[in-house]
Order: structure tokens, then sequence, then C-alpha cells
């Protein structure tokens, strides 16, 4: 089936991109009847190779090529490949290692959160189409691309922000401040209340705009009417949810309600958000082991069965037609299943995510709402661990590279679960697997011809007479917060 | 410049880092600083409203004349894979390879930027086996030719203006931007590698805090130390060409002061250092990277003296990742 061919009969096809504002490229091609979208399938137009880039290398290369492989979660990148090191080194952090990496971590992914409402998400309801809309003016006042007030406001938060990865990694992104020990710069006491200055101008800054509502009162959210109470206001989050009503953000989206998390920063006690997966309406505990990649529509070697990635491999086959994407499609017990902020607070408990998903679903709406609960929840984290770190003690472990290993790197970038899996032979990084979290959430359909969960959640999407992008087929991509660069490596 | 100065930027086989570094640029932040200067975005992946076929119709506006393009911006480098079809980047919703946009873009511009490190040279995406075979637009690593040929001349007569840096500064492309609107860039102000030398005539070890230890050759022999890391530790800041600890990251950060080494990320090949990144090759016990302009012998001679003399506050705190011994606080008049 190619993109350009005109559909025989029945529905027509049409092939939206370049889809931006989300990072790097993406395609969609969606078969619209009757109004709705009947099927949709989600393809990356670039593939660059890093698995194969990493090959051959000495395994401590991975920490200055794998963050590379994205410039948005780059410090993710980096985190899961310092813990496939360390993991292969057999060493852990140091406490104020691991204090530390959580906190380049956190701000990394709480960075991503108000980029991606600010920049990605929210510019779509400034959209002329919406012009009769009653909120509509003070949606384009705010939030028009580049130029709305709320847009320009949150990047000068996002900036003062990422102050705390200069200071304690030097810059962002692509810092090598992580390594499997720990990290290489410590913070003595006037860095500490550096750090603290800067989380307070963070917290002030959400609280005014953003929430209008102290953080703790947005982390504590456990009912849907709480939630609704907050609409009155002039916050950003109060415009969201006016907006989401009434164009029904929450019957928007919906994929399998499936979800898995590797679980987040990690502490003494077990990590803040825990670890395991979410499906059927229980949780249950993840095991690794049954984590597979198939590759029937991506447009790789290999699709006779699908390769857990320690035996996995990425070979494009340039000449091949079938396949529709460069991404290929993990599975999780022969299951696709969606990851990200909503999956992190499903699995952990929250009890407002699991209200809303119980009463509706997973949709565009609960997507936001997680993200936006989440980074209450991490950045009341951070100022604990800002608090923990103890100048004086030891910040990076130091390990020995054996010769033969093998460990996977588990962590969650903002978007989700990521996944280094690194093998070294003879001294050398043997394979290098990287499953990111939008290979999950943008995977093509696998071997049984189930969808991802992508293709799944556009079903259904409405398309109003004369769209050649629809802004419903926006919203819900747009509502994963994808990062494609990461999809392909 | 009247009606301001349109930019289109593109993104290739890059990761985004970039862009995203852009949006770092404060005081002031990014749309007052272009605002002021008259620049306008005609299309940004990340920034624009325009997507799918409003997007495309830029491109066309371009292309036909329409709208005039003052400076083509490409960030990631282009993707002549496989089989020199381009096909392993195929610009979403075109059917077309991003590097056939790329030349038919770049043939009516003004002005044509390279943003990183990737789109000037190939950078970390053309490393390794260099599977996508990936490279520069003007540079294939460090010899030119690259996806425009070593010919090419924009409109301006400027060659390909290489911004380099993974990521860059976002002052770096902002003061490039600037420049070019103002009228102010010439060719004799781009150096060999032909990245602005505003930045790229400094040293990353100029305003290291690491200096009196290099001083000293008082060197850090593991991650997290305080000392020089040019002797154990990869840091080539005496031979790297950017202003990144005058000028700073995030705030206030930097790779050396961030605790690691300088990995000479605005260079042409510096993804291949022939070694570990975080690792010194020697020589005979002597570094085979020597400080640029530096000859060996004075090299050598000079770290003898300056071991010898190395006071032992910096030999101990060289090795710590702390200040263990501070410096002797002595009264000045009674000296």
């Amino acid at each position: 089936m190619r993109a350009d061919e005109p559909a025989a009969d029945g529905p027509t096809r049409l092939v939206v991109g370049p889809f931006n504002r989300v990072e790097g490229d993406l395609e969609v091609r969606l078969d619209v009847a009757g109004g709705r979208v009947e099927g949709a399938f989600v393809s990356s137009p670039l593939f660059r190779g890093f698995e194969r880039i990493l090959e051959g290398r000495d395994p401590r290369d991975a920490l200055v090529i794998a963050p590379r492989i994205c410039g948005i979660c780059s410090v993710s990148q980096s985190h899961a490949a310092a813990l496939a090191l360390a993991g292969v080194e057999g060493i852990v952090p140091t406490a104020n290692g691991r204090t530390a990496t959580n906190l380049l971590v956190a701000t990394e992914n709480v960075a991503d959160h108000l980029t991606h409402f600010h920049v990605f998400f929210m510019p779509d309801f400034a959209r002329a189409l919406y012009a009769d809309r009653p909120w509509f003016s003070t949606a384009e006042a705010r939030f028009k691309a580049a130029q709305g007030t709320a847009v320009r406001a949150a990047l000068q938060v996002r900036a003062t922000l990422l102050h705390v990865i200069g200071l304690l990694g030097g810059r962002w992104p692509h810092s090598l401040a992580i390594q499997p020990g720990g990290v290489t710069r410590g913070a003595d006491a006037r860095d500490q209340m550096r750090l603290v200055a800067t989380l307070g101008a963070v917290r002030q800054g959400l609280e005014e705009r953003l929430f209008g509502a102290p953080l703790e009162a947005i982390a504590a959210l456990s009912d849907p009417a709480d939630l609704a109470r907050l609409r009155q206001g002039t916050s950003d989050l109060a415009l969201f949810l006016a907006i989401a009503e009434d164009l029904e953000l929450a019957g928007l989206g919906r994929a399998y309600d499936r979800y898995l998390s590797y679980g987040a920063y990690p502490g003494a006690d077990g990590p803040l958000y825990a670890r395991g997966t979410f499906a059927g309406g229980v949780p249950g505990s993840l095991d690794t082991a049954l984590i597979a990649e198939d590759h029937t529509n991506a447009r790789m070697e290999g699709r006779g069965r699908a390769h857990h990635p320690f035996d996995g491999f990425t070979l494009p086959d340039a000449a091949d037609e079938d396949g529709y994407s460069w991404c290929k499609a993990p599975r999780l017990g022969g299951a696709p299943y969606e990851t990200g902020a909503v999956a992190r607070q499903m699995v952990d408990g929250q009890p407002l995510v699991r209200a809303l998903v119980a009463a509706g679903g997973g949709s565009v709406f609960v997507r936001v709402v997680a993200r936006l609960v989440e980074t209450a929840r991490t950045l009341i984290a951070m100022e604990q661990w800002v608090r923990a770190l103890e100048p004086g003690a030891p910040w990076c472990a130091q390990g020995t590279m054996p010769r033969e290993g093998r460990a996977a790197g588990l962590t969650e970038a903002a978007r989700g679960a990521l996944g280094h899996w690194l093998r070294v032979v003879d001294g050398r990084i043997a394979s290098y697997q990287i499953i990111a979290p939008t290979t999950w959430n943008f995977s093509p359909r696998d071997q049984a011809g189930v969808p991802g969960p992508l293709e799944a959640a556009l079903v259904g999407a409405p398309v109003r007479q004369g769209e050649t992008t629809p802004v419903s087929v926006q919203h819900i991509v747009r509502s994963f917060d994808p990062c494609m660069v990461c999809t392909v490596h | 410049m009247a009606d301001g100065f349109n930019i289109l930027w593109v993104q290739s086989g890059g990761c985004g880092g970039c862009t995203m570094s852009l949006l770092c640029a404060e005081a002031p932040d990014l749309a007052a600083t272009l605002s002021s200067a008259g620049i306008r975005m005609l299309w940004h992946p990340t920034l624009s409203e325009e997507t799918g076929a409003e997007a495309l119709a830029v491109f066309d506006r371009i292309l036909t004349g329409a709208v005039r393009l003052d400076a083509l911006c490409v960030e990631g480098a282009m993707l002549r894979g496989p089989n020199n079809t381009g096909r392993f980047h195929i610009l979403a919703g075109t059917g077309v390879p991003t590097i056939e946009w790329v030349r038919r873009l770049a043939a009516c511009a003004e002005h044509v930027v390279a943003v990183g490190t990737c789109a000037a040279y190939g950078g970390v995406t053309a490393a390794g086996v260099n599977p996508t075979d990936a490279c520069g637009l003007q540079y294939d690593g460090r010899h030119e030719g690259g996806a425009l040929g070593a010919a090419f001349r924009s409109r301006s007569g400027l060659p390909v203006i290489n911004v380099a840096g993974c990521p860059t500064h976002p002052n770096w492309i902002t003061e490039t931007l600037m420049l070019l609107a103002a009228g102010l860039l010439r060719a004799e102000d781009l150096d060999t590698y032909r990245r602005p030398r505003f930045y790229a005539d400094h040293l990353v070890h100029h305003g290291c805090p690491r200096n009196e230890f290099y001083e000293y050759k008082a060197s850090a022999v593991k991650l997290s130390d305080l000392g020089c890391m040019m002797e154990h530790l990869g840091c080539v800041g005496t031979q790297a060409h950017a202003d990144c600890n005058t000028r700073l990251w995030n705030g206030e950060g930097s790779c050396t002061r961030g605790g690691y080494a300088c990995i000479n990320c605005t260079a042409p090949e510096f993804e291949e250092p022939g070694h570990a990144f975080l690792e010194t090759p020697k020589l005979a016990g002597i570094p085979i990277g020597l400080p640029t302009d530096m000859p060996k012998a004075w090299f050598v001679a000079l770290s003898s003296l300056a071991k010898a003399a190395t006071p032992e506050r910096l030999r101990r705190n060289a090795v710590s990742d702390h200040v263990v011994t501070p410096p002797a606080v002595r009264d000045p008049r009674g000296r």
C-alpha cells in the first residue's frame, strides 16, 4: 500500500505532513469516511541509525553519542546510557550522585512538559478555525504560536529552570555530567542556594500563570470535581479546562488504556514514580523479558520474528516498499502499550488520573492533565532533592568496564519509558538497542496487524469538510508529546 | 531593512538540539531578540503554527519568488543514502528527499546558514559506519563538498556559514542572524572552517575555572575531580574554538564547569577522535594533542617545571571533588 495511491473506492486518503512542532518528522496517512478517521498509518520518514553508529565503539563513548539521539530529551538518553554502563560495570551511584542525577533528569522532564503545553500543544487552539468559540480571543492572545503572551512567558520560565542543568550539568542539551557512578560536578553550599532560588522562581512563575494555585494543590488533585473547580480563575490551566470541555477533548484520542512505566527517579526507598504496568483496569508488575520489537511494517531486515532488544539489530531495508515507517513496533507480551506522563501517573496510582481514565479512558484531555499534575509533583520533589544534597560527601563512584557483559538502562523521559540495551564483547559495543517512548506510542502495525497506540487513538477522529490536515488529528498526535528523532534514532 | 529579514528553518538528520538550545536564549528572550533585529521566521518547525499543507505552501511561495528568502537555516546533517537517493529522510507529506528540498531552497536564498555541527560538517550523524551517508551542507567532515558542493555560493556571494557546535549556543545563532540582517557579516569574518569568528576566535580554555590547575599541571585523574582534565580525561579545551567559558551556557555553565572534558564539538570530525572521548591519548607520557600554537618542546619544558612547582593546595584539590585545602589567607600589610 503506497501513500500516494488513491483509494480505489470508499474512504478518502489523506497524507498529512510535515507535522510540525513535534520534535522531528512525522507523516500520518489517514483513511477518512463519513467525516471520521477509519484507519491511520503513522510513519517516521527519517532514519539516522544511531544503534549502528554505536557499534564497535568504546562502551564509555555511549555517554557522548547516545544523548545526541535527541536534543529534547538528551539528559534522559544520557541517564539510560549511564544506567546501562553501570549495569555492565556492576556499580551504583553515590547518594549525592543519584540525587543530582534525579535533579538533572527531572529538570529536563519538567522543561519538556512546559514546552509541550505552551509551544507544541496549546497553539492549535489559537488557530483561526476556532474564531467562533467563546474562549478564542483569550486563547489567541496567550497561545498564538511564537507570539502569545503565555508562550513567551513560559519560554522564560523554561530558560530559568534549565539553569539547574547549567549549574549541575554544565549545559543543556548534551551534558556529559551523568556518569555510571553519579555526576561529574559536586555542589557546594552556594550552589544549593542558587538551586533553591532557581526553583523558587520557577514555582512562582507556574503558580501565578499556569496553575493559578499552589503546586501542592495541583499535586494533591484526586477528584474530577476538584479539577473542574479550577476552571474558575484566569490561569492557563483554567483556560485549558474551558477549551477541553467545549471541544470535548475527554472524548478524543482514546487508545488501548494499557500503560507501562519503568519507574522514575530512584531513591533509597524506591522510585518517586512506581515501575509497572496498568492494563485491563488493574495494575501489574513489569517483566522486561517480555519486551520484543516487531519489524513487520518497519523498513527493517528481520521480519520473521519479534526480537528482544538484547537479541535485536537495526538493518535498514532500503529497497523495501511494503514497510511504511523506519520505526519498529515494540510490544510487551505481544501487546502495544502506551507510555508517558499518563502511564507514570496511572502506574503510580495518582488518584485523579486513575479516576479520569476509569471514567472515560485515556484521552487527549487526560494526557495533558497527567502532564500538568506530574509537573507539580516533580517540582515539589526537586525542592526536596536540592535540600538533600550533601556538599563534601562523594559525588561519583568509580567503576571499571569489563571486557564482556550486558545490561539494560531503563529510565523515564518526559514522554515515557526509555530503554537502552547494551552488550559489550571484547571491550567494545557489540550491540546497542534503544526503545524510545515514541517508539512505543507511534509504532506501526505488528505481524498480527494490530495498530500502534497512536494509530488506534486516531480512529474515530472527526474530520471537518475540506480539512487537509484535520485539527482533531493534530490535537491527538500532539497530546502524546511525540519525539520523532528518538523514535527512529 | 523595512520589510524585515526573512528566515526559513529546515531540519534534517539531526536531533533538534540546536532549536531546543535556541529557545534557551535569555536576557533578552528569543522573541525580543529577533523582533528587535527585524528578523522574521517565515516558518520554523517548532515555533510556527502552520502544519502540513499550510507549511508546504510557505515553501512554494519561496520557490516561486513570491516571498524573499534572506536566510535558509538548516539544522541536522544532509542524508545522501541509501545509494545516493536521499530517501533516509523524506520531507513528510512531499515524497521528496529533504536533501533535494534544501538544494532547491538554497538556490534562492540570500544566505545559507548551517545550524550546528551536523549541518556544518556531518557531526555525530556521520559517526561510525555513517549508516545514512550523512554530510554537512558544504563540508563532508573536514573536506569541502557536502550536499551543496564546494563551489556553492548563496546569492549574497558568501559560502555556507557554519554556526558549528553540538549543540550551538543560542547566542551564536542569534548573533549570526543579527549580523546578516544588519549586512555586517563578510567572508573575512569566517574562520578556516567558515565558523563566525566572533565566537570561533576564542578557545574554550579561555576563562576555564580550572586554569590555575592547568598552569601547574595539577591534573584530575577521575571524573568529578577538580583538577585540569587535559592530561588524563580527554579535555581539548586548549585546542577547541569556542567562547563557552566566557559566554557561558544556561545561566552559568560550560562543559568544563560541569566537570567533564571539552570534546571540541565545534570542529569537523569531532565525533571520531580516534580514542575514547574522556581519555587522553599519550605518547611517552605526553598528551598527543598539545595546546594550539604551542611548540612541543616548550610544552614539555614548561610542564615539567610547572609540575615541580605545583603548590600542595592544588596538588590535593586537583584530585578531590570539593576544595579540601583553601587558599591561604595572608595579610597583605604583613609581607
